[in-house]
């Protein structure tokens, strides 16, 4: 379990202010896609974010475009997890292919502040700040392996491999 | 206790009784792509194959910039059918077969029961046959050639039961932007969505169409219309392969159950630059505008452009609007062509453009400048899509689109009926 801070925001976060559309036809190495996530929404975040981060929003995280790169962003700039109160469906499955743990919890969204200490126990399905437990229905074991093996492209690889 | 029909058209491919919220592993029966085939092949070389593991599951339409606009889509364009002719795909469309959801329908992959999935976000269109259809990433897509395996969460089930009988000038667009408008962009996000009842099977299968497409922009995962006797017509002369007809028990469990009267609608219109920012057309009746688009995988079958064709017969389109025409496929175009449709629309002073996306993503053939605005039949107005970012986009029914480019200013269809 690794430790991190909260970063808080709303409803209805969209791909756009997670990885603008001017971005997302330019081919960028790991680090300069982590220098302009949230840009739109919150440039203190690709400044001050510190590995282990965690963000916490509201409904329908991810909503509007297919693009890879607004969860492809997220976990190169370190952040462990985003919890939310729902994700919009295909950023849900672009987060779990490009290796970025989505957890829900209506609870952890409601209760946690920025700035709030936090851990994730993925296996045990909880969220733990200092007093505060919060549960999400752990991810199903096939989901887990793909981001154990850090994505989908990864995590097919070493199946092709053990199919050999 | 029962189950949906996507719980069992999942089941059925995972072998096993599956609930909402199960997470499972499936082969798909096809898998879509289009001019994204490009990108999705330089995830699949990544992988290290050198051949794709069902090169028969794949169907590849180019669509989106149908002829290359410039050398950067050419090149696209190249690299799929040097792919596809490396790869033996038999399935391969080129530049003069249409819109990938219409050409798919037609060569009929989209069967009832059966599970699809494309790298589209509009691969929901298909549940108007019966079948399990979403959209996908292209990473999955790539993993999917590779594996022929993708994860799936069993969806909850939304279901909308249609009862009574549409107004004249009413058609399926308005019923599906009624529905959005009411309930939000995002009330289905991660859902299947039945469309029941028995004003559901009056639909012809051209506007269930409409209604799965569009089920897209209330956040689902799949359409769905039951199977019944105009899907089997249509599978009559069409369907190469067996299928079975899949639909949900009598006691199955849903998330929730709307009701509509769909005789109480009338003409609806999305505002920009949301989906659900709908109104009554009454309620921007008399806005001017520039352009006109009838078409896109949303309306752009042959009774989309007879009804269009009714309302432009032996009148000119306004002299301060240009109209195109974007037929959904080739045999859409040659049916209107046949009929007498296409010279309608020519007299009229509209433009036909190449079946195909068209102008729909803002890449070509009829791009706004900015400040203009758009009324289309398309599914989508986010803020800049079909051009410049100040530029404006109205969603309404092919009736509606017409009668406004005859009168240059949004315009309630019901007084050309
Ligand atoms: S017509 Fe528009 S909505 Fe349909 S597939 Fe093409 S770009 Fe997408």
């Amino acid at each position: 379990m690794s430790k991190g801070k909260v970063w808080k925001y709303g409803d209805d976060v969209n791909t756009d202010v997670i990885y603008a559309g001017k971005y997302t036809y330019q081919q960028m190495r790991p680090e300069e896609m982590a220098s302009h996530a949230l840009e739109d929404l919150d440039p203190e975040f690709a400044k001050d974010v510190r590995p282990g981060d965690v963000i916490v929003a509201g409904k329908n995280f991810g909503c509007g475009s297919s693009r890879e790169q607004a969860a492809a962003c997220l976990r190169a700039a370190g952040v462990q997890a985003v919890v939310a109160k729902s994700f919009a469906r295909i950023y849900f499955r672009n987060a779990i292919n490009l290796g970025l743990p989505v957890l829900q919890s209506e609870e952890a969204s409601k209760n946690l502040k920025s700035g709030d200490d936090v851990e994730i126990d993925f296996g045990g399905g909880k969220i733990i700040s200092g007093e505060k437990v919060f549960k999400f229905p752990p991810l199903p074991d096939s989901v887990i392996g793909i981001l154990e093996a850090g994505g989908l492209l990864e995590w097919t690889k070493k199946k092709l491999e053990r199919a050999k | 206790m029962g189950q949906t029909f996507s719980e069992k058209a999942l089941g059925r491919k995972a072998g096993k009784r599956v609930r909402a919220g199960d997470v499972i592993t499936v082969a798909p029966d096809y898998y879509l792509s289009h001019d994204n085939s490009s990108a999705i092949i330089g995830e699949f070389r990544k992988l290290g194959l050198k051949k794709v593991v069902a090169p028969e599951k794949i169907v590849i339409v180019l669509d989106h910039i149908v002829p290359a606009a410039d050398e950067k889509y050419a090149q696209n364009h190249k690299t799929i059918r040097e792919f596809v002719a490396e790869q033996g795909i038999p399935n391969f469309f080129d530049i003069d077969a249409g819109v990938c959801h219409q050409v798919f329908s037609e060569a009929s992959f989209a069967l009832p029961g059966s599970v699809i999935m494309g790298s589209d976000s509009h691969t929901t269109t298909y549940g108007a046959f019966g079948a399990f259809s979403a959209g996908i990433g292209r990473t999955e897509m790539a993993s999917l050639w590779a594996t022929d395996e993708i994860w799936l969460r069993v969806p909850e089930t939304l279901r909308i039961e249609f009862s009574g009988r549409l107004s004249p000038g009413v058609y399926a667009k308005d019923v599906i932007l009624k529905i959005i408008g009411d309930n939000g962009a995002d009330r289905a996000n991660y859902e299947a969505v039945e469309f029941v009842g028995p004003a559901a099977r009056d639909f012809s299968l051209a506007s269930r169409m409409v209604l799965a497409n569009m089920a897209a922009e209330m956040g689902a995962k799949n359409g769905y219309f039951e199977a019944d006797d105009k899907t089997l017509e249509w599978l009559r002369a069409r369907a190469k392969a067996d299928y079975e007809i899949v639909m949900s028990d009598p006691d199955a469990t849903y998330e929730a159950v709307l009701k509509y009267d769909i005789s109480t609608i009338e003409p609806q219109i999305a505002c920009p630059h949301a989906v659900d920012n709908v109104k009554p057309v009454t309620a921007v009746d008399g806005k001017p505008f520039h352009q006109a688009l009838i078409g896109t995988c949303t309306n752009g079958r042959f009774e989309d452009l007879a009804i269009a064709a009714k309302i432009l017969k032996g009148k000119k389109i306004h002299p301060r609007v240009r109209a195109l025409i974007l037929p959904a496929s080739r045999e859409v175009y040659l049916e209107a062509l046949k009929k007498g449709l296409i010279e309608i629309f020519v007299e009229a002073r509209c433009v036909i453009v190449n079946p195909g996306c068209g102008p729909c993503l803002g890449a070509h053939e009829g791009i706004l400048a900015p400040g203009e605005v758009v009324v289309s039949t398309s599914n989508r107005n986010f803020k800049g899509r079909m051009g410049g970012r100040d530029s404006e986009i109205y969603l309404a029914s092919p009736a509606t689109v017409a009668a406004s480019a005859l009168e240059g200013k949004i315009t309630d269809p019901r007084k050309y009926l």
